[in-house]
């Protein structure tokens, strides 16, 4: 406090000090309060009196990750349960087996161990493996069909890689040739094929906030899914509409230059929301590869390549009537498609449900924004439902949601 | 897949040779032809890791025990007394009580049991054709229980109506002579009766003929299995209630002895149990009520219940596996080995 301050403004200063020590033990007090009765609660334990005599333990064991390799059966569970639980017994496909575990058998809360199974295992067969704890609660995990895990090496790097190429990258890149086209397009035109990006992306956005919640179910309840895939879309969502005012604010400071045009930023953001949502999807594409659940036929990936050969319209078309040098469309490509196979590496390598969820969210409030964004943009001053009910626009939703409906038929 | 759960048997038995360990990686190799499936030779193997205490409840002692023989006399005869009747039969007096007691089945896995005398399966109850048997049963458990018995008695006697129950803190004394001859057994017969028998309350009930059979080396074993999560399907199988206890202890028996095996199913959920016997053959004398026989197999199937006499003598010395045919069975626990001691002999 400078001592100007103090002297121009007299009630401020006499306020100042006294909220300054009452404010500080106001905030401070009922923490010391709520730490004490956390002692207690700890010490005495009257959620003990409240359970009674005799009740079982509340157990629950989630299997986190399972890998096979030429060792057998590395699995790592976790206690999602209130209660401490004795891993026992495994028992592989109804047989129980030798096993060793890392570090001690019991878990607390949220306690994590692996746990090292020699299960001769057989290539492409499914197998079942159960935890049986000290009461006899048992806790099973399918493996759907077993090949071993691939592990980072340059082979697997690669053949990620590839399928992060082929599903992100090439169809994006694809989409992006129709920019010459799109630049000769009328006000119907342009309106239509707006209109269709949107409906590609609330497709999109569908297709991700299901596979999300979904994520979001499988996981440790502890984990609290659900708010995790509401807190990444929203922080997401907030997160790009900063960016788009950051860009909007540095290209008027900066005045218009090339790359910076009007739709630049809008291109640039429907590429960053486009990219996130494919590293979600590079995700669950590595991780269903590492599962051995996905056999990555070639129908699968012609469907992707159908299906994302779109997402490289959505970027070129709000940048229709501007010059945009080839290598800034390129970086525009690289955005929208090269996280494909960043997702693929991780979804292949260290999969874990929780990212999923995470990068699922982000992905669906990325593109939530991008939508709101291009809508706001094609209304101009008009309002958005009115807009939204002229032929050419109505048209574009709808042939934008067939087209992602009967491409994504193919992927399944 | 046969060669190499056949190598964990033995490898878990401690008995693995050279021999069979290259039998198994033959096996490995041919089994697929994907080089990314084959495993080292290294040790994968079958069973239960760890040990069972065998302090609260030792199957091997509970295998040739019955009217309590395993107390020292002073304590037996707290549980077990009998008085010599005029016609030379025996009046056989027991004192069983039903406690609740978590037992330990597999090492670590503890199963909250419903018991006789603290123990599953119960007391073996062995008694001479026309005894006279009374048990003084002393309900201490938290649910209403009963003793019924297989056998000749009065319908007063068979604790199997609602008005035989026993309810907890009140006791009932079962008295009946003990006929016919042979291998029965007792068990709970309050409802709901699956729940009652697969909590543990069952037991072995012999009666020997008159004249008695011939020398041997006896053993009771009670083929029983626990459902630990109350699924309705069972996750621990044994003889004798302790998963894969005998592999790890075997039985010991002697060359060229007779020995005879008291055989009883009391598996619950599934609808037969099996005594497979590695390496020989053995007569089988269904019920125990008769005293000849011309069965002669290495298999034999037991319905719930049902329970037969068997006899055997070893004719080479070395480990033999005995487990339930249904590998199922035998992998979750039921499967043990006979070491029989002594040189090779004709039988």
């Amino acid at each position: 406090m400078k001592p100007e301050t103090l002297a121009t403004d007299r009630s401020d200063a006499r306020l100042q000090p006294r909220i300054t020590a009452s404010v500080w033990l106001i905030a401070v007090l009922p923490l010391i309060l709520l730490a004490g009765l956390v002692l207690l609660l700890l010490r005495w334990g009257p959620a003990q009196a409240l359970r009674g005599d005799g009740y079982p333990p509340v157990e629950r064991l989630v299997f986190q990750r399972v890998t096979l390799d030429s060792d057998g059966i590395l699995a790592t569970v976790m206690n999602d349960g209130p209660d401490p639980i004795t891993i026992a017994q495994i028992i592989v496909d109804d047989a129980y087996w030798q096993f060793t575990v890392e570090g001690a058998s019991e878990l607390r809360h949220l306690g994590r161990t692996r746990l090292r199974i020699p299960y001769p295992w057989v290539q492409g067969e499914t197998h079942f493996v159960k935890v049986v704890s000290s009461t006899g609660t048992t806790f099973e995990h399918e493996i759907g069909v077993a090949v071993t895990t691939p592990r980072p090496d340059a082979r697997y790097l690669g053949i990620f890689a590839l399928i992060g190429l082929y599903v992100g990258v090439i169809p994006v890149a694809l989409g992006l040739l129709w920019f010459p086209l799109v630049g000769r397009l009328g006000k119907a035109g342009m309106d239509f094929l707006l209109a269709l990006t949107i409906g590609l992306l609330l497709f999109l956005l569908a297709d991700a906030a299901h596979e999300g919640l979904e994520a979001a179910d499988a996981i440790p309840g502890s984990l609290q899914g659900p708010a995790l895939f509401f807190f990444g879309a929203v922080g997401a969502f907030l997160a790009l509409e900063a960016l788009g005012v950051a860009l909007r604010s540095k290209r008027s400071s900066s005045g218009v230059g090339v790359g910076l045009g009007a739709g630049w930023v809008t291109a640039l953001l429907v590429a960053i929301g486009i990219g996130l949502h494919n590293f979600g999807e590079g995700l669950a594409i590595g991780a269903a590869f590492a599962l051995g659940e996905a056999a990555l036929g070639t129908l699968l990936i012609i469907g992707f390549t159908l299906h994302n050969t779109t997402e490289g319209l959505a970027i070129v078309a709000p940048i229709a009537h501007e010059r945009v040098p080839a290598k800034d469309l390129l970086l525009l490509g690289v955005i929208g498609g090269a996280p494909t196979i960043a997702g693929a590496w991780i979804g292949g390598l260290a999969y874990s449900p929780v990212w999923s969820v995470l990068f699922l969210s982000i992905g669906a409030g990325a593109i939530a924004q991008v939508v709101n964004l291009i809508a706001r943009q094609m209304a101009g001053q008009d309002s958005i439902s009115r807009y939204f009910a002229r032929g050419p626009v109505l048209a574009g939703l709808a042939a934008g949601f067939a087209i992602m409906y009967s491409t994504g038929m193919l992927v399944g | 897949m046969k060669g190499l759960s056949r190598r964990s048997w033995l490898q878990a038995a401690g008995v693995g040779t050279f021999g069979a360990g290259l039998f198994a990686r033959r096996a490995a190799r041919a089994q697929g032809p994907s080089s990314e499936a084959t495993f080292p030779h290294a040790s994968h193997a079958m069973g239960a890791v760890g040990r069972v205490s065998t302090e609260a409840f030792d199957p091997m002692v509970y295998l040739r025990a019955w009217n309590f023989s395993d107390l020292a006399p002073e304590r037996r005869s707290k549980f077990y007394r009998e008085t010599r009747r005029p016609d030379g039969s025996l009046f056989r007096e027991y004192e069983i009580f039903g406690v609740d007691r978590e037992v330990e089945i597999a090492p670590g896995v503890f199963f909250p049991a419903w018991t006789y005398n603290g123990q599953v399966p119960g007391p073996t109850i062995r008694a001479t054709e026309g005894d006279r048997i009374r048990i003084t049963f002393s309900n201490g458990g938290s649910h209403p229980h009963t003793m019924h018995f297989h056998g000749w008695h009065p319908p007063e006697m068979d604790g199997s109506l609602s008005e035989h129950q026993v309810m907890p803190g009140k006791q009932f004394v079962y008295e009946f002579d003990a006929e016919p001859f042979g291998l029965h057994l007792y068990h709970c017969h309050a409802v709901p009766l699956k729940r009652h028998i697969h909590k543990g309350l069952y037991g072995a009930f012999i009666v020997d003929p008159k004249g008695g059979r011939p020398a041997a080396d006896e053993m009771v074993m009670v083929m029983n299995a626990f459902d630990t999560n109350f699924d309705a399907d069972n996750e621990v199988y044994a003889v004798n209630t302790v998963a894969h206890h005998f592999m790890h202890e075997p039985v010991r028996v002697k060359v060229g002895e007779l020995v005879r095996i008291y055989l009883i199913n009391v598996t619950e959920f599934d609808l037969v149990n099996s005594l497979h016997l590695h390496g020989m053959f053995f007569d089988v004398f269904r019920t125990g009520t008769a005293l000849t026989t011309s069965e002669v197999t290495d298999t034999l199937m037991l319905c719930q219940g049902e329970r037969a006499i068997v006899e055997t003598r070893f004719r080479y010395p070395g480990d033999f596996m005995f487990h339930a045919h249904q590998s199922e069975f035998a992998e979750l626990g039921w499967m043990g080995l006979f070491r029989a001691e002594g040189s090779r002999r004709e039988t």
